[in-house]
């Protein structure tokens, strides 16, 4: 990997080419303020149980409306039950959430998705789905994990409570211009490899504040070939390398992925929006503040070890030594890690035993993500000692799973086949790890306490999982390729 | 929001480095609907055992920090998710300010957004005032002169002109957009839904003609 850092450009004069992120903040800016920063126009929000009562407490209390309510969509997906009779029926704090969610919904005319519905899922899953999310558009959402959605050349970010409800009252809100780090990806990944072990890869060597007050682009000759899934993966893991906004610019597999969803602009429309989105990619001489590149040739399956998602390893790799790290400070964060996940230095990553599964989250629950773990499951059988779960990420990918037959390929191996919502990732509902229990997980963050109450998550991609769940440790999952 | 005016009081030392949203406020807490109060859930697991019980040795619980203003927190302080909880639990437990090499980019954002003032500070600084905040030093936090200063130290911190008049004048920011540029809002509506007419989306839930089901 090369790290390059050219001099600041001014990308303001017009006088240079403009990258993908500067082309479509350029088409929001409502007005520019005298500090340099803007008010920026925001296109759609997401709305969800977690982060939204307390913007519409604000509405409320100010005596205040929703500026545009078709903008928004409000759908339940971190607390929700993924199964049995509470799925419909919740108890105690999530059915008050739950019922919350629905009433601001109601009252503020703001269009919502009920639990039942079939176009149901984690907001990040059914963004694009929907083609809610589109090209060229800026979408936010009380949520960090936003920026999956520049996965479409949106410009996403996520947004506090206080900004959701800025947005609902005004469409709007007062941003700075970040600085632009381009992550430029060439070759072409091994056989067993997958776009989540790039992220890894790229976090443990940029550091989880590597991208900080940058907005990444992902670009290089690697782009072309990624899935639309892939490329969400991708944007969906920016915010774990620091950065609010991760882009990958449209062409013609976004385009494909869109035409003809519910939401997608038809007929004369998607033609004028076709025009609009051709001209978005970022110009042959844009600059970038940073840039970065990955040889994806030489890579292998990456697992983190330790608590935050930049303590990554190759699968055949070992766990560091504390005793090794000169900096006081890193060998003090590294010997707290390796204490809380209670592995020894030095010792193989292959040689850690796990408990649990959790295939799912706005990560990795789409429709690819589960094919690439059933063909791994395939024929298999999990370990008597670990439990597994797959979490679709919406009723849509969980449909169409069913529809190729991959629930079947699970539950014979002895997967337990839930339904969508954001589940063990965030541990809201009855799906956590109990204290002490580890877990080979393919969601976004490893940090202490996120599966549950001292429970240990090593994240990986979904194949690794898989694998995991069958070998009942962390397994390299080229060895069940061949 | 009320003004902020000048800090002075010891500063608790969390020197220790990515401490994420998670760890300041655990997911689970999330389900409760308020923003008050939730300063008994801050650190949570870090505060108290599993039974419940202050952990003795969590710098919180140690007085005179169980009474502190200020924060000085490690590098990355506050990285990982959105939630406003973390900020909410902070300013409830009573803090004005938190100090730190880095921050996470949305929490820095939510924390100006309630009143508390996030400060970055440099390496060489921030490690003299972790050492002084752990001698129990008073520490003055002093937003009108962009200052904060110590017995044996003081520096100076940089801050966004617009953050700083919003705490300083306690601004309500929404208020602010809807009186000021309701206008300018309007006039960008009308041109960008004639620029991009298909991003308009009115009417479309309404009555979803069915299109492509596939994920
Ligand atoms: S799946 Fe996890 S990361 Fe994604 S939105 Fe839900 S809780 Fe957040």
């Amino acid at each position: 990997m090369s790290i390059g850092r050219n001099a600041p450009g001014d990308h303001r004069t017009g006088a240079m080419g403009r990258t993908l992120y500067d082309k479509v903040w350029d088409d929001h800016t409502v007005k520019g303020y005298p500090d340099g920063s803007c008010l920026l126009y925001i296109d759609r929000h997401l709305v969800q149980e977690v982060s939204s009562p307390q913007a519409f407490a604000g509405l409320r209390q100010a005596g205040r409306k929703v500026r545009r309510s078709a903008a928004n969509i409000a759908v339940a997906d971190h607390a929700i039950a993924t199964g049995g009779a509470r799925r419909l029926a919740p108890d105690g704090l999530a059915a008050l959430q739950l019922r919350r969610l629905e009433d601001n919904a109601r009252d503020f005319a703001v269009p919502y998705i009920p639990v039942s519905d079939p176009r149901h899922g984690i907001v990040h899953v059914i963004g694009p789905e929907l083609g809610f999310t589109l090209p060229g558009v800026t979408l936010v959402c009380g949520d960090s994990h936003t920026c999956t959605h520049g996965a479409f050349g949106a410009l996403a970010f996520g947004i506090g409570a206080s900004e959701c409800e800025h947005v609902l009252a005004t469409q709007t809100l007062r941003q700075s211009r970040q600085k632009r780090m381009r992550v430029r990806l060439e070759g072409v990944m091994p056989d067993g490899v997958a776009i989540k072990d790039v992220s890894l890869a790229l976090i443990s060597r940029i550091g989880t504040g590597g991208g900080t007050g940058h907005a990444i682009e992902y670009a290089g000759s690697a782009i072309p070939a990624l899935p639309m899934e892939a490329r969400m993966t991708l944007c969906n893991m920016s915010v774990e390398a620091g950065s609010r906004v991760g882009m990958v610019a449209p062409d013609e597999r976004t385009f494909a992925y869109l035409e003809g969803r519910r939401m997608a602009p038809r007929g004369v429309l998607w033609e004028r929006a076709l025009d609009h989105w051709r001209g978005l990619p970022s110009d042959p001489d844009a600059v970038f503040d940073r840039d970065v590149a990955i040889d994806l040739g030489k890579l292998a399956p990456y697992v983190t070890w330790g608590t935050n998602p930049s303590e990554a390893v190759p699968v055949n790799g070992r766990i560091p030594d504390p005793a090794s790290e000169t900096d006081a400070g890193r060998r003090g964060r590294l010997a707290r890690s390796l204490d809380y996940m209670a592995l020894e230095p030095g010792m193989r990553v292959e040689d850690i035993g796990i408990d649990r599964v959790f295939i799912g989250s706005c990560t990795n629950s789409r429709i690819d993500d589960l094919r690439a773990a059933a063909r791994v499951a395939a024929g298999r059988k999990v370990s008597a000692r670990v439990r597994a779960m797959v979490v679709p990420g919406s009723a849509a990918v969980r449909m169409q799973a069913e529809a190729e037959g991959l629930d079947r390929i699970f539950r014979d191996a002895g997967f337990d086949w839930r339904e969508a919502g954001c589940s063990m990732c965030v541990a809201m509902n009855e799906d956590r790890l109990a204290p002490g229990q580890r877990c080979a997980s393919t969601s976004n963050r490893n940090f202490e306490g996120r599966q549950g109450v001292g429970g240990r998550t090593h994240l990986m991609s979904p194949a690794m999982a898989a694998a995991a769940a069958i070998a009942g440790h962390l397994a390299d999952v080229r060895s069940f390729l061949s | 929001m009320t003004p902020f005016g000048r800090v002075k009081s010891v500063a608790a030392p969390l020197p220790e480095s990515d401490i994420d949203t998670d760890v300041i406020f655990p997911a689970r807490f999330l389900l409760l609907l308020d923003k008050a109060g939730l300063g008994k859930h801050l650190f949570n697991e870090r505060r108290y055992d599993r039974a419940g019980k202050p952990r003795p040795d969590f710098i919180l619980n140690q007085p005179p920090f169980e009474t502190a203003r200020i924060l000085v927190a490690g590098q990355r302080f506050g990285s990982g998710s959105s939630r406003e909880q973390a900020v909410w639990a902070l300013a409830d437990f009573g803090f004005a300010c938190v100090i730190a090499p880095s921050f996470g980019e949305i929490f820095y954002t939510n924390c100006f957004k309630n009143g508390v003032l996030a400060i970055r500070m440099d390496e060489t600084s921030h490690r003299a005032l972790l050492q002084a905040s752990q001698a129990g030093d008073i520490v003055t936090v002093d937003l009108e002169r962009q200052r904060v200063s110590w017995t044996s130290g003081a520096v100076s911190f940089d801050i966004d002109a617009y953050r700083r008049r919003a705490l300083l004048e306690g601004l309500d920011e929404i208020a602010q957009t809807l009186s000021d540029d309701s206008g300018a809002i309007d006039d960008f509506e009308a041109r960008w839904s004639s620029r991009a007419p298909w991003v308009q989306i009115e009417g479309q839930h309404a009555a979803p003609d069915g299109g492509k089901d596939t994920p």
